[in-house]
């Protein structure tokens, strides 16, 4: 189990180079990174076999962001695991870089690039199936946000995994409640949400998405029935740890100002 | 050519355990022997194209070659995206095949005529883009596309098209395979027209008119070379294709000929129109939409 302290540190550092990351580049999306720091911290902080020193390592797992527009706290979480210089992430949508404003493949660390929504399950099945049928031991972890589960691939791969016993497929759904254009609730209802993955045949553990213990223990359990892919339903806060941007639609796309920028950041020290 | 298309891949496959073939639930009395006799690099994933790609990505990146199989549009529209960004940006060795490309599915509706399908994966930066012109060429094709780094296309009809090639073929992605030697007319056929291309050319000497066939296989990367010779060494170029003409091969050969200097030949567009249309009938009625293409080649020889 990943050491509580350190993977809370982890997490606050993230959110930090996060929130530095959108307002220099004035860019989106800052609220998806807040909410899934902490799934973040947990899974770059020993749960995922990951080696910065050779991120193209044949038999390691594969960190599939599926919800693509996370990309600032992705590469934050790569640039904090080592995969490269913390520095770099001052380049984030900057001319010439790398570092686009949803994930890159051509970023250290990243497997696959995504920013169109509900494409990353089935990269994720793939993969799983891919080593399966090889005996390899790597897993697939793929994190989803709860808007993109409106999309009808999400829920062909959803199909899929359990039909063919994936259970070195994990998914993750960052599960903050609001998506694009509104709350889950108004715009498209997913509730039951637990129901429909076991109804699936899903192996389900819906934690708090912002505990590292439970984040942790969820990780560990898996898989808790073989031959069943887990899907860990992390509850969490869009917006997390900055009192103004949480549960609020509009940090899905307002960069804060720099004024906003230090507010915020005194916060996530806990300065509050 | 699907049948040349199969026993190439199997033969291929059994040498080859990282190559698999993935279907979206089509392919009976076609598939079942690969899937019989490599269940292991075989899957039907089901009635879902999307996944099937995003899962072939998947296969790919940890060291698989993964061919995905359907008809018509469904490999392709279907799943444009996925074959976008998940396959052709990684450049990850997948090959998209569809079987019943252009008007094979004539009776089945529009749903089932694929005629845009060219024109959309030729638009797809790193795609490489083949159209067999008979069995052997198919053949030739999935042998070599077994052995391709990057992502592919590869547009098939269906059963029982008629060899065109007498003996045996230099067959490389990307270069034309002169079928015919003329001098006044260059017919440049892809796809399944190669046979016509070929009688039509027979037709075209029996009016004195010395027709060459290239057999086009490769849409995407063209053979640049080839269509230049054509337009410096004949007096017309026609491109001929079971495709719209908006965005297939002669709309490919349309921006080597814009970009063409020096004395050229006249360049025509023989394929389908930019239309919906409301009817069907046999692949032979609905081909009949293009024209006659010895009329038409004889028509454009009188304005040059």
């Amino acid at each position: 189990m990943p050491d509580i302290e350190r993977t809370r540190e982890r997490a606050r550092r993230i959110r930090e180079h996060a929130l530095r990351m959108v307002h220099r580049a004035n860019a989106s999306h800052i609220g998806t990174g807040l909410s899934m720091a902490d799934i973040l911290a947990v899974l770059y902080g020993g749960v995922a076999r990951v080696d910065p020193a050779n991120p193209r390592a044949p038999e390691r797992d594969r960190v599939i962001l599926s919800k693509g527009h996370g990309a600032a706290a992705f590469y934050a979480a790569l640039a904090e695991a080592g995969f490269f210089e913390v520095s770099r992430l001052e380049t984030f949508c900057e001319d010439g870089s790398a570092l686009a404003g949803h994930v890159s493949h051509h970023v250290p660390g990243v497997d696959f690039s995504t920013g169109s929504l509900g494409h990353g399950l089935s990269l994720g099945c793939g993969v799983a199936l891919g080593l399966k049928r090889d005996a390899r031991p790597g897993r697939a972890f793929v994190i989803l946000s709860d808007g993109e589960c409106d999309e009808g691939s999400t829920w062909e791969a959803a199909l899929f995994a359990p039909h063919h016993g994936l259970d070195n497929l994990v998914a993750i759904v960052d599960y903050n409640k609001i998506q694009s254009f509104g709350s889950v609730k108004e715009v498209l209802e997913l509730e039951p949400f637990a129901e429909k993955w076991a109804a699936f045949r899903w192996d389900v553990q819906a934690i708090d998405g912002h505990d590292p213990a439970a984040l942790a223990a969820a990780f560990a359990a898996v898989p808790r029935t073989p031959g069943r892919p887990s899907v860990i339903l992390a509850h969490t806060v869009k917006g997390r740890g900055v009192s103004f941007m949480e549960n609020d639609l509009l940090w899905h796309y307002r960069s804060p100002s720099r004024e906003q920028l230090e507010a915020a950041v005194g916060e996530v020290r806990g300065e509050r | 050519m699907r049948t040349a298309f199969i026993d190439t891949l199997l033969a291929e496959a059994r040498g080859r355990s990282d190559v698999m073939l993935l279907t979206a639930d089509l392919g009976f009395s076609v598939l079942e022997r690969f899937r019989d006799a490599l269940p292991g690099q075989y899957l039907n994933v089901g009635v879902a194209e999307q996944n099937m790609m995003g899962i072939a990505a998947g296969l790919a990146d940890v060291g698989k070659t993964v061919f995905t199989y359907s008809i018509a549009n469904f490999p392709t529209l279907r799943c444009l995206e996925q074959i976008r960004n998940d396959v052709c940006y990684h450049g990850y060795p997948v090959r998209v095949v569809s079987v019943g490309g252009g008007l094979t599915y004539a009776s089945q509706g529009y749903t089932h005529h694929g005629v845009e399908d060219i024109g959309v994966m030729r638009a797809l930066p790193g795609m490489v883009v083949i159209a067999p012109g008979d069995p052997l060429e198919a053949a030739c094709a999935t042998k070599a596309l077994c052995a391709l780094a990057g992502p592919a296309y590869l547009r098939l009809g269906k059963a029982g098209e008629p060899r065109v090639h007498d003996g045996p073929i230099d067959f490389q992605v990307g270069r034309a395979i002169e079928v015919a030697k003329g001098e006044d007319v260059a017919l440049v056929s892809t796809g399944g027209m190669l046979k016509y291309a070929v009688d039509t050319a027979q037709a075209l000497r029996r009016d004195g008119v010395s027709a060459r066939v290239l057999s086009m296989h490769t849409v995407k990367p063209l053979d640049v070379d080839a269509v230049r010779r054509a337009l410096a060494e004949t007096k017309l170029v026609v491109t001929v294709e079971e495709h719209s003409v908006a965005s297939g091969l002669g709309a490919a050969v349309a921006q080597v000929v814009a970009a063409h200097d020096g004395r050229q030949a006249r360049f025509r567009m023989f394929g389908l129109p930019d239309e919906r249309y409301s009817r069907v009938g046999g692949h032979g009625y609905m081909r009949e939409m293009m024209g006659d293409l010895r009329a038409f080649a004889l028509e454009a020889l009188r304005a040059a």
